[in-house]
């Protein structure tokens, strides 16, 4: 029996429950690979591609296109053709869904942090075995939170620890600002690595994410072992004039889902939960209003009030940059001209999200990046 | 970010409102019960509990148990809110609302528009409502669409824990009589509920599933049992949205007529009775502003025009369910093109 693999629904993201099964990418009694896309799930917030975590022969699909499936429930069975069909029979007639006691592996070893910041609490995902491996930590764009990475931090963890900050202003972080400068925002990063005593770590920033990562690295150089920088503020001067307005007015469900259409190619993807979620965000007492300061301070009128190439150009740090060709926020243009030591990759038919409309692409990039480094770094180079 | 209980939820937001501004008060009949008892201060918290502890936290100035005479207690609780506090009454059962519809429909509702718009009435009235209760034909009614009828009230029906607590402390802070509808099955249901303040505006629906093939617009309680219908029809092939309008007055009718431009069929829920019903408002709403949508009539899922039933039986026969709700999108999307 042990030679039976079950494949099962995966947790995306702490908040999800179930997920539905849209389609089967791939047919009955063929052999899949580890890493292939194998199905297409929908989430409350999002559908993606669903890549098998084990390879094997594929020899009972169990959840039909339109089965709404619990996280953790029973999608398909490998199995070798030395298995008896009877047998497989029993496996599926007696899997259990794993009841998990502990909240954090219900999670899929995701859990939430809090620390305090100034009296002020701050609120970051991790999840990773304790390894030797350099952590990673990701800043997510003006707007968003660390839910942004649902698709990229479990893929991460599988190689090294990995922290996913709600900046100052954000997600489940203090609304309360000193002023929602870009230092106020690096000393956040800072602080997460103080706190979970990371001497040093992969920086991932999306958008105006990336310039905090940049600027955490001309602040604290030592702290840094490599940038990544998805649809990157801090290269270019120029930002859509009226995203950061209409996305800090919009209250409605229409005004707010517009705005998030913006940042995708597909604006299929934007779903009524997506928009509810964002809403949920926009309505905590004083969530406005910081989201406005940081606007103001970083994002101004159309404008970057930072720009990092000086410091890119004196390539301090490996750098990666991913931009979407069809990002509609930041020009993929400002990729262009720096310098030859940081790899740029264009990833096609995708917007302003990449890690989120392209996860795969992107995970199979960061991947390739933190070994690279880390392999680099081993070697004394 | 944490679980709630629709109780805890509102609770919560009374609570908050109470910590964050001195005007708000909570009176009613055992608010918080044990009133001249020797040693019993929060003996009650209500009927069902959702005022318990708030007494021992802001003392008995501010949270009042009052007689058993809602006509005195809601015209009270209307004059405070007109001479400047932020009172939240709590009149147990909607059905018992008969006594004190002077108070509430002539007095409350029409001072702003007599006094030129030169007087606010911020006042809560909570109130439980539904049936499936086992309470019988006097404590189980739904009677919101009799509020929604009177201009000058603001009618608000949470279907979540998450949205009881954004309309209550939206509702505290509204400057106009509120009627706060709390259905009496759902106050053991849990949700992520963020610890902090919000509000969520009246007259802004939520659409807590989407689709192409049918629209359902459900009240309160039916939201679950659309979401529930809508889930089933999912499997079987069926993409419906569901709206949630949240308030009934304001009404959010621009939400409700987009999509039934989109889908062209149109199923409403009502735990109400059909007869001037929020189901029949809807109806003729979309009749007169979408009708060149439709390609299928508009049903309507309602309790039947009788008291609510004692016996369990025809009482669980009486409210509407997901699988009545299911055969009604069935029914207008028979013959569909698509």
């Amino acid at each position: 029996m042990s030679e039976i693999q079950p494949i099962i629904m995966p947790k995306w993201g702490l908040a999800m429950e179930e997920g539905t099964l849209t389609a089967w990418l791939v047919q009955d009694k063929t052999q899949i690979e580890k890493g292939q896309e194998i199905a297409e799930i929908e989430t409350t917030k999002i559908a993606n591609v669903f890549e098998s975590p084990v390879s094997g022969t594929l020899r009972r699909i169990v959840a039909k296109p339109g089965d709404v499936v619990p996280v953790g429930a029973l999608l398909a069975v490998l199995a070798p053709p030395s298995v008896s069909d009877s047998d497989i029979d029993g496996f599926v007639a007696g899997f259990v869904v794993e009841e998990s006691t502990d909240a954090d592996a219900a999670a899929g070893a995701v859990a939430e942090r809090r620390m305090e910041r100034n009296g002020r609490p701050l609120v970051y995902k991790t999840a990773g075995a304790q390894s030797a491996a350099t952590p990673v930590v990701l800043i997510h764009g003006f707007g968003g939170d660390s839910d942004n990475w649902l698709f990229n931090i479990e893929e991460i963890a599988k190689e090294r620890p990995v922290y996913a900050l709600d900046l100052p202003g954000h997600g489940k972080s203090t609304k309360t600002l000193a002023s929602g400068d870009l230092g106020e925002l690096t000393d956040a990063v800072v602080d997460l690595l103080h706190e979970v005593e990371a001497p040093k770590a992969h920086l991932v920033g999306h958008s105006l994410g990336a310039a905090v990562a940049f600027r955490v690295l001309a602040d604290r150089p030592e702290r840094v072992a490599s940038i990544v920088g998805i649809a990157p503020a801090g290269l270019g001067d120029r930002i859509r004039p009226d995203y950061v307005d209409s996305f800090v007015a919009a209250e409605k469900r229409k005004d707010v889902k517009a705005a998030l259409q913006l940042l995708f190619a597909d604006p299929g993807l934007v779903s009524a939960q997506m928009v509810e979620g964002v809403q949920r965000f926009k309505r905590l007492e004083g969530a406005t209003e910081a989201l406005r300061a940081i606007g103001e301070r970083n994002l101004p009128s159309g404008r970057q009030t930072a720009n990092f190439r000086d410091l890119v150009g004196e390539e301090r740090v490996p750098t990666l940059v991913i931009w979407g060709d069809r990002d509609a926020i930041l020009d993929p243009a400002a990729a262009q001209g720096l310098p030859s030591s940081v790899t740029v990759i264009r990833v096609q038919d995708v917007g302003h999200m990449p890690h989120m409309e392209a996860a795969r692409t992107v995970n199979r990039h960061l991947a390739e990046h933190f070994d690279a480094v880390d392999r680099r770094n081993a070697s004394g180079e | 970010m944490s679980k709630k209980s629709y109780r805890e939820a509102i609770r919560d937001a009374i609570a908050s409102e109470m910590r964050r501004d001195p005007r708000v008060i909570v009176m009613g009949e055992d608010n918080a019960g044990g009133a001249g008892a020797p040693g019993e201060t929060d003996a009650w918290g209500g009927v069902l509990g959702v005022t318990k502890g708030l007494q021992p936290e802001f003392g008995a100035d501010r949270v009042l148990d009052t007689p058993i005479s809602e006509s005195a207690f809601i015209g009270a609780a209307a004059g405070a809110a007109a001479t400047g506090l932020r009172p939240v009454a709590e009149l147990m059962f909607v059905d018992f609302m008969g006594v004190c519809f002077d108070q509430i429909f002539n007095q409350a509702a029409k001072f702003r528009y007599m006094f030129g718009g030169r007087a606010v009435t911020p006042l809560v009235i909570r109130t439980m409502y539904g049936a499936g209760f086992r309470a019988a034909s006097q404590h189980s009614q739904c009677l919101y669409p009799l509020f929604t009828h009177i201009p000058g009230l603001k009618v608000v029906l949470p279907s979540s824990p998450y949205d009881a607590k954004g309309l209550m402390i939206q509702a505290i802070r509204d400057d106009d009589p509120v009627i706060f509808f709390e259905h009496k099955v759902m106050y053991d249901e849990t949700a992520e509920v963020p610890d902090e303040s919000y509000t969520i505006p009246f007259g802004e629906a939520n659409l807590t599933r989407e689709g192409r093939d049918a629209t359902i617009v459900a009240f309160g309680r039916m939201v679950n049992f659309a979401n529930q219908a809508a889930d089933e029809l999912k499997r079987e092939g069926l993409s419906v949205t569901v709206i949630d309008p949240r308030t009934t007055s304001p009404l959010d009718a621009e939400t409700i007529l987009d999509s039934v431009a989109e889908t062209g069929r149109l199923v409403v829920v009502d735990e109400s009775h059909p007869r001037c019903s929020m189901a029949a408002d809807i109806a003729r709403l979309v009749a007169e502003e979408a009708f060149d949508h439709l390609k299928a009539p508009i049903r309507t899922v309602t309790a039947p025009h009788t008291p609510v039933p004692f016996s369990p039986a025809l009482e669980d026969i009486y409210i509407p369910t997901p699988k009545k709700i299911r055969d009604a999108v069935l029914a207008v999307t028979r013959g569909r093109s698509s």
